[in-house]
């Protein structure tokens, strides 16, 4: 959500607001018309079933944004620069020449489009996954909204991009909370009957912490030996 | 043919990323947590350790290109 923000903020100083909210709002249609089809649909699959496809799913999803994570805490991936990507979005956006088709400055739209869209799918993924699976549609995609709204509400007060938002520190989180839910759902979808039942969860979450942990520790020391 | 190929390049960059190998990994470990369950053994301390094992080793590839 902080990188979609970034880029209609740039699109949006740069080019107008009117083509620019446009294509945010096209976009967080498609999105919410994409929960409407997908999470009632997914609630008529049998529970084990599901449980064992979106946890398998969520798994192999929250181990990319966990591994990226490890990576940036390690210093082995470069963190992400809000203040950087907007100063680019800004200079993309000056240089593109101005094409208007159904009244709308064409370059605005579609790269606020894309980009809300692109970065939405993400929440869009999350809500239909931790929804389906709890049947709780509703309450997911409520969440997703107030912290949407939350986002929006940031950057309208700082006008600039939320760079000092500690974006690792989030998505670290966010990454192990993906894997833990991924790993439990997967595991029982497969059959397994978890010890404590939903209790485990806090179990596997303080496992898979006190790994990635550990990972960072042991990447920050091989790249301290290793020659500059 | 390109924009379908384009379409499944873009749900294979978002569900699986830059290493299929972690998530075919983590597909033949609930694979086999099931054929556990299917012969009676309740293996749920299976999965989180495969997890962190093949974590372990997909952050020891990256971290070495």
């Amino acid at each position: 959500m902080v990188e979609a923000l970034t880029i209609v903020l740039g699109v949006g100083v740069v080019r107008g607001w009117r083509s620019t909210l446009i294509g945010t709002a096209a976009a967080g249609i498609v999105l919410a018309a994409l929960v409407a089809a997908l999470g009632p649909a997914l609630q008529q699959i049998p529970i084990d079933g599901l449980r064992l496809v979106v946890g398998a799913l969520l798994l192999a999803f929250g181990l990319q944004w966990l591994k990226k994570a490890i990576l940036r805490a390690s210093g082995y991936k470069a963190l992400h620069d809000e203040d950087a990507i907007f100063r680019q979005e800004r200079e993309h956006a000056a240089a593109a020449g101005r094409d208007v088709r159904a009244r709308l400055d064409w370059y605005s739209f579609t790269i606020a489009f894309k980009g809300v869209l692109l970065e939405g799918l993400e929440v869009v993924f999350i809500v239909i996954a931790f929804g389906s699976t709890q049947h709780r549609l509703g309450l997911a995609a409520a969440g997703a909204g107030a912290a949407l709204a939350l986002v929006v509400v940031a950057g309208a007060v700082a006008h600039a991009p939320l760079s000092r938002v500690p974006e690792n520190t989030i998505k670290f989180a966010v990454g192990l909370m993906l894997s833990t839910f991924g790993c439990f759902w997967a595991a029982e979808g497969a059959g397994v009957r978890w010890p404590g039942h939903e209790l485990s969860l806090l179990a596997v979450l303080g496992f898979f912490a006190a790994a990635a942990l550990a990972f960072v520790k042991a990447l920050q020391r091989q790249r301290r030996l290793e020659p500059v | 043919m390109t924009r379908l190929r384009t379409f499944g390049r873009f749900w294979w960059g978002f569900i699986v990323g830059d290493d299929w190998r972690l998530a075919a990994a983590v597909g033949v470990s609930i694979g086999l947590t099931a054929l556990l369950a299917h012969e009676g053994i309740d293996a749920w301390w299976l999965l989180p350790a495969a997890v962190a094992l093949l974590l372990a080793e997909s952050l020891r590839r990256a971290s070495r290109l």
